[in-house]
């Protein structure tokens, strides 16, 4: 479904990913795992356009999207909720999911609700106001919206408590369930072992590790070196 | 309309507003007529600049150019062809929201305060056209005496006329913004980078906006002919495009009829204080600091707040 090919790269003059490389399979959580900047912002951005590679191919259900604008991206197929879990504060929970763009008619606002049933009873109170826990559900729902392939989520589960993080794990496998790819960026490795089937490690804009859920559990010189555990 | 704003007691406000504006030729003299028709037409232009400006956070800066060549366009189209002058009146709007088009394709592709820049840059060689250009456009002087239909050519019909076309023009306004698009727009105003990653075209959404707002400021530039029969350069210049912005301010630019109560103060100002000094600006200035310093939200702004914050504080957070 998606995979990145060698891609660099740069914040200005700043070099920051050397030669990554992600494949995702339909339907399946790939974790893309590693400390506080590490890449896994930067891989997703690049992903998603925000800041294109300078070297390398990203390909999209067979087509290269290299470069494309990030609302194109979207129009194809791919949601993405970014780590700074930012909703438009001005608009009402509502207003956040009708003004996405409906590329299909897959998700709508009653699916969403339904996913998130939290988010149904405050839907008139201006994002602004929501707690983190509901203001990350908004994100979800938001890039939901547009009845996404593929979910790049860039750690839903930071600075959020325990009970919370419990929830959201559910809903992302729901997600799974629902037949969506997901590719989920992690320093939290207890939450993500419970979710991803393969897993990527990044370190210094590097993959350090690419493998299963089982190899990479087994694999302590890696989880000790890159992730802290 | 302001019921939407306010609740009951706005509603209340709204409808005395608008009985009093009905009823006002029958009491007062024909020079308030005339100011009114001025302060309905100048605050449906601020208005229509506050839909970039305030909700839709482009830098508007040079938004007189779309009022004068609205006016420009009816102007000449009934002094120079033998077309009815609704035509005209029909024709000055979509002139504008031309040129919005043509001048937004131009100067979209940059933002913020660049935008702004480009925008004046655009705008001034629009103003430098009809003040050059004598034999067209009469150059500084204008043109006068603009016949009119019958019906609008006393001072009461004009005013009528403009009231009810600055009311529906403030209503389909009103409407824009309620709508998804206009929630688009405020969130791109938010943060355009996370509108793109929901799949929304900022620049064209950002371009539509532009036609939007030179089509409403044509359609001010219009009523002005039929208000004043004249048109004259000083319209597209850029110093009332920095009044108009300054009015948005006043009136406060997170609000929609902001920029209206902003456009009244403005005009009753320059009305009243310039029949004791000509230093009238310098008054204005005064009590726009004042303002930037005491009421950051604009006058309306402030009173929205005042009478939002009973509500606010029992907001739980869950």
């Amino acid at each position: 479904m998606l995979s990145v090919n060698g891609i660099d790269t740069y914040y200005g003059l700043s070099h920051i990913l050397f030669d990554v490389s992600i494949r995702v399979e339909k339907g399946e959580i790939v974790g893309l795992l590693g400390r506080n900047g590490a890449g896994k912002s930067t891989t997703m951005r690049s992903i998603m356009g925000l800041t294109p590679p300078k070297k390398g191919e990203i390909i999209f259900k067979g087509e290269v999207i290299t470069g494309k604008k990030p609302y194109i991206l979207f129009r194809k197929g791919i949601g993405y909720v970014p780590d700074d879990r930012r909703v438009f504060a001005d608009l009402t929970v509502d207003d956040n999911l009708e003004i996405v763009y409906r590329r299909e008619e897959t998700w709508n606002k009653e699916r969403v609700y339904s996913l998130f049933p939290a988010l149904y009873e405050i839907k008139n109170r201006k994002a602004g106001f929501l707690s983190g826990g509901e203001q990350q559900m908004l994100t979800i729902a938001r890039a939901l919206m547009g009845s996404p392939e593929l979910l790049l989520l860039d750690e839903p589960t930071e600075g959020l408590a325990p009970l919370i993080v419990k929830d959201l794990e559910e809903q992302i496998l729901k997600l799974k369930e629902a037949g969506i790819s997901i590719l989920l960026s992690e320093q939290n490795i207890k939450s993500a072992m419970k979710l991803v089937s393969r897993a990527y490690v990044i370190d210094n804009g590097r993959i350090k590790f690419e493998g299963t859920r089982a190899e990479l559990d087994e694999n302590e010189e890696i989880k000790r070196r890159y992730l802290m555990v | 309309m302001k019921g939407n704003l306010l609740g009951r007691k706005g509603l209340l406000t709204g409808v005395i507003i608008i009985l009093f504006l009905f009823i006002l030729p029958f009491i007062f003299p024909r020079f308030y007529i005339y100011m009114t028709s001025i302060i309905l037409l100048t605050g449906l232009l601020a208005s229509s600049c506050n839909i970039a400006l305030g909700f839709g956070g482009i830098y508007q800066f040079h938004h007189a150019v779309f009022y004068g060549a609205g006016a420009y366009a009816a102007a000449l189209i009934i002094t120079k062809s033998s077309l009815s002058p609704w035509i005209a009146f029909a024709a000055g709007p979509i002139v504008s929201a031309i040129i919005g088009l043509i001048m937004g394709i131009i100067s979209i592709r940059l933002s913020k305060l660049y935008f702004g820049m480009l925008q004046v840059s655009l705008g001034s060689l629009v103003w430098v056209i009809v003040y050059r250009w004598y034999s067209f456009t009469g150059g500084d002087d204008g043109i006068h005496g603009i016949p009119l239909p019958e019906i609008l050519s006393s001072a009461n019909g004009a005013y009528y006329f403009t009231l009810f076309i600055t009311g529906l023009s403030m209503f389909v306004l009103y409407r824009i913004l309620k709508s998804p698009f206009g929630s688009v727009l405020q969130g791109i105003r938010d943060n355009p980078l996370r509108s793109g990653i929901i799949g929304v075209n900022v620049k064209r959404h950002q371009l539509m906006t532009l036609v939007i707002a030179s089509f409403f400021a044509g359609v001010a530039g219009t009523l002005f002919v039929v208000v004043d029969n004249t048109v004259f350069p000083d319209m597209l210049f850029w110093t009332l495009s920095m009044e108009i912005v300054i009015m948005c301010l006043l009136g406060g630019w997170f609000t929609f009829f902001g920029p209206m109560l902003g456009a009244a103060a403005l005009v009753a100002l320059r009305t009243f204080v310039s029949s004791f000094t000509v230093y009238w600006a310098l008054i204005l200035g005064i009590l726009f600091t004042l303002v930037i310093f005491f009421l950051p939200n604009g006058i309306l702004g402030y009173i929205e707040q005042k009478f939002k914050k009973g509500t606010e504080v029992s907001v739980d957070r869950g």
